[in-house]
């Protein structure tokens, strides 16, 4: 399953700082001093591109889209 | 009762000698605002493009050509903004009047005295982009000028599209051109994420077109008097007059119009001066920037301004006294921007009250080490669904940059400041 | 029930059994919802992980209901019909206990379905149904004390009346969360930023989140 140049996005309204995207995506996302999501910029690399999936899929807010 | 005249017989029309200011502010303040009649004795008639794409597309042209920019703070080009709504269907117009920024009064002032120029502006960009209305979102204070004034265009049957005239929301973010739109739609004065822009989904789900009401006014000239007339005010990168609001250490506070390029000490010589030697500038807006006096040399122009990382902003020019204490205005108008939060991304809403109580402390010679705040700095900018962070962010790095000796000596347990009244207002907490 | 026929004891038998097993596992989904809500769990627990376990337990709660619904509407000795699948009250036999039935299968299937298409539908029309839930699970439980006759054996009736106990704390903690906002009614998951998280948001004053 390739990337295909896509970026992770987050909505910051839909965001609530549940923090599940964090866990299951470290190597892009990491946490403020407030719970909320700083995600890297640039592309999801291929080999987390699976993780990216499951964190869109996870977020209970639906807050987490990839952006082609 | 309308000339059908296209933008070639401009140069015919009466109006302001042109290329001397004031061009917006033309009319005697004193007077209250300028009637139909007077409105046209003083600008001529407003052209009518009509309802046919080439003409349309001449103005929109023209507009190009004068460069005109938003005034609303962000400086859009006027003419992209209405191509990209004009290249849509079922379009609206927003006349964003709102000044949510309460230390500026320009939008307030040019609504008082030329309310009509303002509403040629949104008319004109109706009938360019095929709206069949126009919403005029205006502050409380002359909500009454500006319904007068659409009701005498009714009463003549003056317009081809409805006007409404709507109060807008108080708060700072309420200005903004989403929150505007969600304020019209709903009630509630909250940005919203973009994508998708206003100019594909805004107000209804209809392309909208959102324009300060400055820039409507001076779209409003620029159809009636064209682009080279406009151009021969301001510099080339910024052509045009703009409208300012000077307050602070000058004995003569108030919105004057300037021409864009103007040196800094000369603008804010129309408002009498500095009353003695200041130490630092406010530009721009409460989510602007400070710069050291030194600026003051600089024209006014966003194209100079940007060296010290600043921008003319929503025309804002506040003078710091020298016996003020640049931190404990800072702090005091960062608290207000972080209570003013819309409350719906959580960098912003958290984010921003930390740092406020981080500078307080600051101020109050309580703290000195800034990692803590530049970290929380650096974790808020960009982070939210508006610019409103952004904006906080410029302001507190502008000030720890040009009231560095302030901080060494607060860090000591001193302040320069022998003044106690504040400088920049700040409204008092509303409930929510 | 005792022996109505000698015949097909294996469909009843079968029935009240994955009965019994919905009741249990939509129980467990029910304070899992809450607890990936609130944040508790154990602290070793990532919030995937619970958020996971609630989804699939959820499945496992569809496939014993199914189970459970088609061996009774099977058995020939009660007369149930296909149609109270889904259509209240349409049975025969017991008409108000398995027209309970029915209604928690109506709504927890619209739970079910609208979570299935929750990124089509968007969260807000996802969040209004989900509520449902709370509606769908005391239906459940009705249903089950009246429909069924094993609670007295002591083993069902503790595995009944402690799915009650667990379902109705993990709701009042719930509901307590949605008028205090902000209640800190459990850990957060470990790890620096997101403990601090929780404690910087509580420390800032006027803070409400939904």
């Amino acid at each position: 399953m390739t990337g295909a140049a896509a970026r992770l996005r987050v909505n910051p309204i839909a965001c609530d700082g549940r923090g599940l995207c964090a866990e299951i995506l470290p190597e892009l996302i990491t946490l403020d001093d407030w719970g909320f999501p700083v995600i890297r910029d640039g592309d999801v690399p291929d080999g987390v591109y699976p993780e990216a999936r499951e964190a869109v899929r996870l977020c209970p807010k639906l807050a987490l889209w990839l952006e082609r | 009762m309308r000339a059908a005249s296209s933008h070639h017989q401009l140069a015919d029309s009466p109006g302001p000698r042109l290329s001397q200011l004031p061009r917006l502010l033309a009319a005697d303040p004193w007077a209250g605002p300028a009637s139909l009649a007077e409105h046209i004795g003083r600008y001529g008639l407003p052209p009518s493009p009509g309802l046919d794409q080439p003409r349309r597309r001449a103005l929109i042209d023209e507009v190009a050509q004068s460069g005109l920019a938003g005034r609303g703070g962000a400086g859009f080009p006027a003419a992209r903004k209405l191509a990209a709504v004009a290249a849509r269907h079922r379009a609206l117009v927003v006349a964003n009047g709102t000044e949510g920024e309460p230390a500026s009064a320009k939008d307030k002032v040019l609504l008082a005295v030329s309310p009509h120029l303002v509403v040629d502006g949104a008319v004109l960009a109706a009938e360019i982009v095929g709206a069949d209305e126009v919403t005029v979102v205006v502050h409380h204070a002359v909500r009454e000028i500006v319904d007068a004034a659409a009701d005498e265009r009714r009463r003549a049957a003056f317009d081809r599209v409805r006007i409404q005239v709507a109060t807008g929301a108080g708060g700072f973010v309420a200005g903004e051109a989403s929150a505007v739109v969600h304020w019209i739609e709903r009630g509630v004065a909250t940005p919203a994420l973009t994508p998708p822009r206003l100019s594909e989904r805004g107000l209804r789900g209809r392309p909208t077109l959102v324009q300060n009401v400055e820039a409507l006014a001076h779209l409003a000239l620029v159809a009636r008097f064209g682009a080279a007339w406009f151009r021969k005010a301001g510099t080339p990168e910024e052509p045009g007059s703009m409208l300012v609001t000077i307050l602070g250490a000058v004995p003569d506070p108030g919105v004057h119009e300037v021409a864009i390029g103007t040196p800094i000490d000369e603008v804010l010589g129309r408002a009498g001066g500095p009353a003695a030697p200041l130490p630092a500038l406010l530009l721009g807006g409460y989510s602007g920037t400070w710069v050291s006096a030194a600026a003051a040399a600089l024209p006014y122009s966003s194209a100079s301004l940007a060296t010290l990382g600043a921008s003319v902003g929503a025309g804002l020019i506040a003078a710091l006294p020298g016996d003020a204490c640049g931190l404990a205005e800072t702090a005091r108008v960062v608290r207000y921007l972080a209570d003013e939060s819309a409350g719906q991304c959580g960098p912003c809403l958290f984010g921003l009250s930390a740092v406020a109580g981080e500078i307080q402390r600051l101020a109050d010679g309580r703290l000195s080490d800034l990692s803590t705040v530049r970290r929380w700095l650096g974790q808020v900018d960009g982070r939210g669904a508006c610019h409103h962070p952004d904006g906080v962010v410029r302001l507190v790095r502008s000030a720890l940059s040009v009231f560095g000796d302030e901080l060494e000596r607060h860090s000591q347990g001193w302040c320069c400041a022998t003044g106690t009244a504040s400088v920049l207002p700040v409204p008092v907490r509303r409930h929510r | 029930m005792s022996a109505i026929g000698a015949g097909s004891q294996g469909l009843w038998f079968v029935s009240r059994a994955s009965g019994l097993a919905v009741l249990a596992s939509f129980s467990a989904v029910m304070v899992l919802g809450v607890a990936q809500r609130l944040g508790s769990a154990p602290r070793r627990w990532p919030r995937f992980a619970v958020a996971e376990l609630h989804r699939t337990l959820a499945l496992f709660s569809v496939a014993f209901l199914a189970l459970h619904v088609v061996t009774a509407i099977l058995d020939p000795y009660v007369s149930i019909g296909w149609a109270a699948t889904v259509l209240p009250f349409a049975s025969g036999y017991r008409t108000l206990a398995v027209g309970l039935g029915t209604l928690a299968v109506d709504f927890g299937g619209a739970v079910l379905l609208t979570s299935l298409a929750r990124v089509r539908l968007g969260w807000r029309a996802w969040r209004a149904v989900h509520w449902l839930a709370y509606v769908a699970w005391p239906v459940a439980f009705v249903h089950a004390l009246t429909a069924g006759n094993d609670l007295r054996i002591w083993w069902v009736a503790l595995a009944v009346w402690g799915s009650a106990v667990a379902v109705a704390t993990a709701a009042v903690a719930r509901l307590l969360e949605a008028i205090r906002p902000g209640t800190r009614s459990g850990r957060p998951t470990e790890g620096p930023a997101a403990t601090s998280g929780q404690v910087m948001r509580e420390a800032t004053p006027g803070h409400a989140r939904s």
